[in-house]
Order: C-alpha cells, then structure tokens, then sequence
C-alpha cells in the first residue's frame, strides 16, 4: 500500500488529476452548477421582464410596456437614495462593531480565567437565536420606553427613559444586529487566536514586548486571514437583512431605517407596484454584484484552489 | 502568559460581566416567559412563576406542529444541500481544473443577490407550480440558499484529507464513488457534521422565505413567533413563552454541537 503511493509520485498523480479523466467528473459536479445557474438566472431574468413593464396587483389597468420609467421613478425618489446610504450604515456599522469588538474578545476569552467554558456557551448564544425573536426581545423586553429593562435602569439613577426606535433608530438597529453578530465574530477569531503559536507569544514578552505590542504585532497579524472570513460571510448576511427591521421599525420612522432590502418589499408587497419594486430588484442585484467583485477579488487572493 | 492574582481576578471579571451582557436579554425571555401577563411588564427578578403564559400561547397555536415544520423542513434542506454539494466539491478538491477557482467564487456571490429582489418571481413561479405553503417548496428553497456556503465549506475540509490516500485507494482499483463513498467521506466525516450543523441552524432561524411562502400548512417556528408579535407586541408574557420556544431547540442543539459547528464556521481561515 505504502510503495503503491510513492510509486505513484506527484509527476503521475498531477498527470491523473488533469488529464482524460475531467470527463467523468462532469457529471458529479454538473448538477450543483445547473440548480444554482437555474436558481440565480430564472428569477433575474423575471425580475428583469417585470421591470420594464407597468405591473401593479391591485389596479389591472397598468398594464403594458413601461420602458424605463421603473427605473427613472425608482432614481428620481430621494427615498431610494436615503435607503441605500441606510445599507451601507448598516452593513459598515455592524461590521466595525463585530470585527473590532470581536478581536478583542476573542483575545479575552482565549486568556485563562475561572468558569471560561461556560462564558464562553453564554457569549455565543445570540447566535443561534432567530433574526425575529431577537429583534422582538430588543424591541419590547429590552428596549421599550415604559415597560423595558433599560428604561428601567435609566430610572433607577435618574436619567429619564429613552425611546430607541424614535430617538436614534438606524443606531439601535446597528447595535441590535450587532449583538446578533458578535458571537460569530468572537468564534471565528477566537479559534484563529487559538491556533497561534504560544511560544512565539511567549518570545515576544521575554524580549520586553508588552501585551499592547505583542498584540499589534502578533496577534492582529495572525488573525488578517480570520477577519477577511468575517467580514465576507457577514457581508453576504447584512446586505440582505430584512427581519430585525421589519419587526421593529417596519422601516421607519419615515424611512429613517429603511434598507434597499425593506424598500424593494414595501414597493412590490405593500403597494403592490410589481414594477416598481423589480426595477429596485434589479438595482439591488446590481449593487450585490459589484460588492460581491470585491469582496471576491479579496478572497480569491485567501483561496488556495 | 503570567498574572498576577489582582490581574486573573480582574480577568475573570471582565469575561463574566461581558457574557452576562451579551446573555442578559436571553435569560430575560426565558424569565419573562414564566411571569403572568401582569407581572411581566414590571421589569423586576422576583415573581412568582407560573405557567399560564405557556399554556395560552399552547392553547391559541399548535406548537408542535410548527415545530414539527421547522425540523422536516430544516434536515430535509440540509440532506438535500449535502447531497448535491458533497460530489461537487469532491471534484472541485481533487480534480481541480483552471475554471475551478471561478466556479466556486461565481457559486459564492449568487449568495449575496438579496432574496427580496427575487421574491415575486419566486412567489409566482411557486404558486403556479402548486408548491406554495409545502414543506417541499421550502426545502427546495432553503437547499439552494444554502448551497453555494455548503460546497465552500465542504470543499475547505476535503482539501485538508491528504490526496496519497484517496490515490492510494484509486490505485486497488475503487471507481470514482466507491473512493468518495467509502475513502473520503469517512475521512472527512467531522467535517460534513459541522457544515450540516451551520446548514441546519440557518435554516432553523430564515424569516424571509418562511414568512412570504408560507402561510398555515407548512409554516415553521419563525412564521409562530411571527403571529405573536405586531397586534398583541405588550403581552410580554405570551410574546416571551413563544419566543422561547421557538428558539431553546436550536441553542440547546447549538450549545451541544459547539465544538464541532466551530470547525466548520472558520471556512479553512484557520490553519
């Protein structure tokens, strides 16, 4: 067995691995490929159809070609602008609140201290916590301006109770989703802080480096492949995020929280303006694209294939 | 590294503190869950428990069968997601070829095309299909939102099997299936646990889907926790009963399958 696999040698095996024998690999590979091809270009091309016409579910007299008057509609309406700086908030918002917090609390949890394991299970239980549970627990346990936790406390040392959702409500959606995220961040980071080597740690403090240097220099280094795989996984998510803001602020006050994701569904399934909401549909598709070049060039580069 | 006995206190502090802050508005739900309606809009520790909330919520909707939804739903998408993933990034691993790279990022970035922007032809297509509100048509749906993620991860593990060993079984003569049947998947068995358990878990807590494809027969957990909240979002106590509920399968699941989930979730970043 052992003299069967030097004998084969890398010149032979490299030879199988790209010679006549791509043709029988087609057919396990093909139908991953068909359904996707299938899943991302039937719905498009729809959505595309429906874009250029006048469609709308409750008045059957719109009916025909519309050209682009979707589109000019859709970029003439300052709404579609205020939603779109609304997604980057929100996108770049979360990230910077994950990424950071979650490398420094990957190095806390990494570090001995009594009953770690399981602060560790209580960190990273909003994880696994439904997007719409989340979202009503923040909403009314926590946050509501009478009967909420934190109102509560504000009362107890005298300040008076805010109302989250009126005050700052792209903020607290922020902070919401964050608290979703974090415990992603922190398992990812924390596993990559793991796997960093101790004794060079170690190195690094006898030559008088201190904790502060030590983690600038080593630790941040160590984990640059880890947090691109944060932030790439976790953009895919927050691009698309829907039920926290249909929960709490169904997009508003105004559309003060309204990301392209809500303003599509209240075009196309509030107002019934099939249109209108698929030439949003094919915007966004377009933003998810030229986001997902770069976020993909920046992985291509991590992907050893 | 070395502290001092201040500095492990001080340590053993702060990760407290923080995780009871992060937990604080989980433990509160399950709290509240156990207070009357009464007492559960007055944010205080001590009460007296009750079950009185479980048992409306119990009495207006049929957990279990939503529950039962959840859970067909959620392993029929991840069995179906495997078993088209697993030959695909069998192939993409080892017999990689110079559109391999390309594939798996073109598969990547239809993940981030926003569902809602699809969602009317979806609706549609489902509608004259006769799949709307079937837990078939959700498992259709979840198996192929996930795809693209399952085959990254997958493909991340079989990479990491060293390729001596699958040529050395091609070499006593095993077809193509015969190595990934019995050589690889063996190998990398931990490895499509955890992959399944990310699949299982997101499919678990999707809203967008389950909430506009379905409506009664085939609505999950997502779509019972739903109903308890807009009209009636002040009684606490039925809102906190259902929500936990709805969400103590999947971390209890979640908490038990750490280990293994940690694997998978870091997409080969660590080495």
């Amino acid at each position: 067995m052992l003299q069967a696999v030097q004998a084969s040698g890398p010149a032979s095996s490299s030879k199988s691995r790209r010679g006549g024998r791509s043709g029988m690999t087609m057919p396990l590979i093909a139908p991953s490929v068909v359904i996707l091809l299938i899943w991302s270009i039937v719905p498009l091309v729809m959505t595309l159809w429906f874009s250029f016409r006048h469609y709308n579910l409750v008045d059957p007299t719109q009916t025909g070609f519309a050209g682009f008057d979707n589109y000019v509609y859709l970029l003439t309406d300052p709404d579609f602008w205020a939603s779109l700086i609304n997604t980057l908030i929100l996108v770049g918002g979360v990230l910077l609140v994950t990424v950071c917090a979650g490398t420094l609390l990957a190095v806390l949890y990494d570090t001995e201290f009594f009953g770690r394991s399981i602060a560790r299970l209580l960190v990273i239980a909003p994880f696994f916590v439904m997007p719409t549970v989340s979202a009503l627990i923040w909403k009314n346990l926590m946050l509501h301006p009478i009967y909420g936790v934190l109102s509560a406390l504000f009362r107890d040392v005298g300040l008076s109770p805010i109302d989250w959702f009126s005050r700052a409500p792209l903020l607290t959606i922020v902070g919401i989703v964050s608290w979703e995220w974090l415990p992603f961040a922190i398992l990812i980071l924390l596993t990559a802080v793991q796997s960093l080597d101790h004794e060079q740690r170690e190195a690094a403090r006898m030559d008088g480096a201190g904790p502060v240097a030590s983690f600038f220099y080593i630790t941040l280094p160590h984990l640059r492949r880890a947090i691109g795989v944060v932030i790439m996984i976790e953009t895919i998510f927050l691009l698309t995020i829907f039920a926290e803001i249909d929960v709490t602020t169904a997009g508003g006050p105004g559309v003060a929280t309204t990301n392209l994701a809500f303003l599509i569904y209240a075009r196309a399934l509030l107002q019934f303006d099939v249109g209108g909401g698929s030439a949003g549909g094919v915007i966004a598709i377009i933003l998810a694209n030229i986001v997902a070049f770069f976020l993909v060039r920046s992985i291509a580069r991590n992907l050893e294939v | 590294m070395r502290h001092t006995l201040g500095g492990k206190i001080g340590l053993a502090v702060l990760g407290w503190g923080i995780a009871v802050v992060m937990f604080f508005p989980i433990f509160w739900m399950v709290l509240t869950g156990f207070k009357s309606e009464l007492q559960a809009v007055n944010p205080s520790l001590f009460f007296h428990p009750t079950l009185s909330s479980y048992a409306d919520v119990q009495s207006r909707a049929n957990y279990f069968a939503f529950a039962l939804n959840s859970v067909v739903i959620s392993v029929g998408g991840t069995l179906l997601a495997l078993l088209f993933a697993i030959p695909a990034a069998y192939v993409m691993a080892f017999f990689p070829t110079h559109r391999t790279r390309g594939t798996l990022l073109w598969m990547l970035s239809t993940k981030m095309l926003p569902p809602v922007g699809v969602l009317v032809p979806i609706y549609l297509l489902m509608r004259s299909t006769g799949l709307l509100d079937t837990r078939t048509g959700l498992i259709i749906i979840y198996m192929l939102m996930n795809l693209p993620i399952v085959v990254w991860m997958l493909f991340t593990f079989f990479k990491e099997v060293p390729r001596d060993i699958l040529e050395a079984g091609r070499m006593d003569g095993a077809g193509r299936m015969d190595e990934l049947r019995h050589v690889l998947l063996p190998l990398s068995l931990p490895g499509v646990a955890s992959t399944g358990l990310l699949s299982l878990i997101l499919c678990w807590n999707e809203a967008f889907w389950s909430l506009n494809l379905t409506s009664s027969r085939a609505a999950p957990l997502t779509a019972f926790i739903a109903s308890f909240s807009s009209p009636e979002g002040l009684f606490f106590g039925k809102l906190s009963a259902a929500s936990t509920l709805a969400v103590a399968p999947i971390l209890i699941f979640g908490w038990l399958s750490q280990r293994q989930l940690v694997r998978g979730l870091t997409f080969g970043a660590v080495k």
